[in-house]
């Protein structure tokens, strides 16, 4: 069909050209609503079980375990959220991991960032493989081959292992996001400070660190939500201590308790939230 | 992109002294070493576990170059490695065809909302996907909300499932997917600069024309790194597989996990992994080779 329309718009565009624009207006319109319904429709599916999970969390049920049916409204579970100890400690023990390991591969991951995005050096390149191998590598052959480590050098596994891990895994996030940042930073303001004799700690202390702060920011960010999310290589290294997702897996052969649901919202509405601040924060300091 | 900008700048006259090196040097050791000691370190440990013999409860593993590890652990394991490429394959190939529309609109027509659509594609990854897989489990439930509506309504005959089959594996993998591949993907639309687009149209590119001939010639780093982003962690992932299949989807990663947490036959769970990376590494570098994108661009994808 729209070959035919776009069959006239040729002609007369080749005969008068000042007319070619506003006749091929109608079909990119057309296109355009049919993507954007399109990806409505997508986002609708990409929240689908986020709604649920919301819905469930409600969900009066006659017993403890989750079923695939609404029974009806109640907020029993919300005023028992803390009922099982080992569910409070699983949770407990995801958020200290998840703000223990974002506080260390912050500074680390950053500062090669910034390093990467700045200079060349000899071995730049072997540092940007890691980090893509990082980025990249299969969580299953991460998570095995840190076991692998921590059994061979005898390490006793726990919170220890997780937290030395989740680090691992989020230094090579932060140092691209910290990357991209540096990359695209307009030097000249850099050596404007310089110019009006600044020496370069206070050049970077003052000018750059500001600049690159939204970039170490969302690594922040990042690294804390990888952490909090991460299953596989957690549930490797973890040894007899339950983090969340995992002692959700744990349940799922028995059926999950409501009570997870009302953790997996309260999380989900606290990272949004933070997520929300900080981009609105972002918008003031611009 | 990202390396021409660095490189030119970092070529000023004024831009690196020695001081400056040993700086910069200083700043990479620590985030350096604890990539070196964690990745590199525990992959060459993991090679050195998977030539040892023995057991665990026989006296522990001792080092013997024990190459027969690896023949063990492939021995009518073909099959496991085989279903995850094939499953990680269709979940890539849907990631990236649900992907590109969505991320070509936000890109081209999302105007001053572009920070909040992306924000909307990203917001299933504020829920552990542990808890987002269970609920797929919930929708697709022999006689849940959609498959028993759908059999009420006496459009799906009434033994139909999808849960342990390949149907749920697959969409699980594409649904924890996506958001992975349209990231990359809409970086890389969004970097194309629009003179380029209007020139097609300008020289009478139909759009068909100026989409297949220039736009998406120009996205390729990011369908590159869509498919590598999503292609390599499906291939090795085990938990919808769990949650979502049954015993005729079980996929490489369930075995490693098997031999590993419940068997405890480290060498063999090791010799399995290896395996594993490293046929992951081929099939990168010669899906890389093929493309031919820098790493670089890929990460900046990635990144930005």
């Amino acid at each position: 069909m729209s070959a035919v329309v776009g069959a006239p718009a040729r002609t007369v565009g080749a005969v008068a050209p000042d007319t070619r624009p506003p006749l091929r207006r109608p079909r990119v319109r057309k296109a355009k609503l049919a993507l954007g319904s399109y990806t409505t429709l997508l986002m609708l599916y990409l929240v689908s079980p986020i709604l649920l999970m919301i819905l469930y969390g409600f969900n009066d049920i006659p017993g403890e375990r989750q079923m695939p049916r609404f029974w009806g409204f109640t907020l029993d579970w919300y005023r028992n959220v803390f009922a099982d100890p080992s569910l409070n400690e699983a949770v407990r023990n995801s958020i200290v991991v998840a703000l223990a390991s974002a506080a260390i591969a912050t500074p680390l991951g950053a500062t090669l960032g910034l390093v990467l995005g700045r200079y060349v050096f000899r071995g730049r390149a072997a540092v940007n493989f890691l980090i893509f191998i990082g980025i990249a590598i299969p969580e299953i052959v991460l998570g095995s081959s840190l076991l692998s480590l921590y059994i061979e050098v005898r390490a006793p596994l726990g919170l220890f292992t997780i937290l030395l891990s989740h680090v691992a895994f989020s230094i090579p996030f932060v140092a691209v996001t910290v990357r991209a940042r540096v990359a695209g930073m307009d030097r000249s303001l850099e050596d404007a400070a310089q110019d009006l004799y600044a020496t370069p700690v206070m050049a970077f202390w003052k000018v750059t660190f500001p600049l690159i702060l939204p970039g170490i920011l969302a690594g922040y960010m990042l690294s804390f939500v990888l952490s909090l999310d991460d299953f596989v290589i957690s549930n490797f290294v973890s040894g007899q201590v339950q983090t969340f997702p995992i002692w959700v897996y744990g349940a799922t052969r028995i059926g999950l308790p409501p009570t997870v649901n009302v953790f997996g919202t309260i999380l989900f509405v606290a990272g949004v939230l933070l997520a929300l601040l900080t981009a609105f924060g972002r918008r003031r300091e611009a | 992109m990202a390396t021409t900008v660095v490189s030119r700048k970092a070529a000023r006259p004024h831009g690196i002294s020695a001081r400056r090196r040993r700086a910069a040097y200083a700043l990479l050791t620590p985030g350096g070493i604890w990539l070196v000691v964690f990745f590199v370190g525990s992959v060459l440990v993991m090679g050195y576990m998977s030539l040892k013999s023995g057991g665990l409860l026989s006296g522990g593993f001792r080092f013997t170059w024990s190459f027969g590890n690896y023949v063990d652990a492939l021995a009518g394991r073909q099959m496991f490695f085989l279903r995850s490429v094939v499953y990680a394959g269709a979940t890539t190939l849907g990631t990236v065809l649900l992907g590109y529309p969505a991320a070509y609109w936000i890109a081209f027509y999302g105007g001053r909302f572009k920070s909040a659509l992306l924000f909307m594609i990203l917001l299933p990854y504020f829920v552990s996907f542990v808890i987002r897989t269970v609920q797929w489990k919930f929708i697709l439930a022999d006689n849940g909300i959609l498959l028993g509506t759908l059999k009420d309504l006496g459009l799906l005959p009434e033994h139909f499932r999808v849960l342990s089959t390949w149907i749920a594996v697959i969409g699980g993998l594409v649904y924890n997917y996506l958001p992975f591949a349209a990231l990359p993907l809409y970086v890389a639309i969004e970097r194309i600069d629009r003179a380029v687009v209007e020139g097609a149209y300008d020289l009478y590119a139909t759009p068909a024309q100026a989409f297949t001939k220039v736009i998406f010639p120009l996205s390729m780093p990011g369908v590159f790194a869509a498919t590598l982003l999503t292609f390599v962690p499906a291939t090795g992932d085990y938990v919808e597989a769990e949650i979502l299949g049954g015993p005729t989807t079980r996929m490489i990663g369930n075995i490693i996990q098997t031999e590993y947490l419940t068997r405890g036959r480290y060498p063999v769970a090791a010799a399995l992994s290896m395996v594993l990376m490293f046929g992951m590494v081929v099939l990168t570098s010669l899906y890389a080779k093929l493309i031919g994108t820098e790493d670089e661009t890929v990460a900046a994808a990635v990144g930005a």
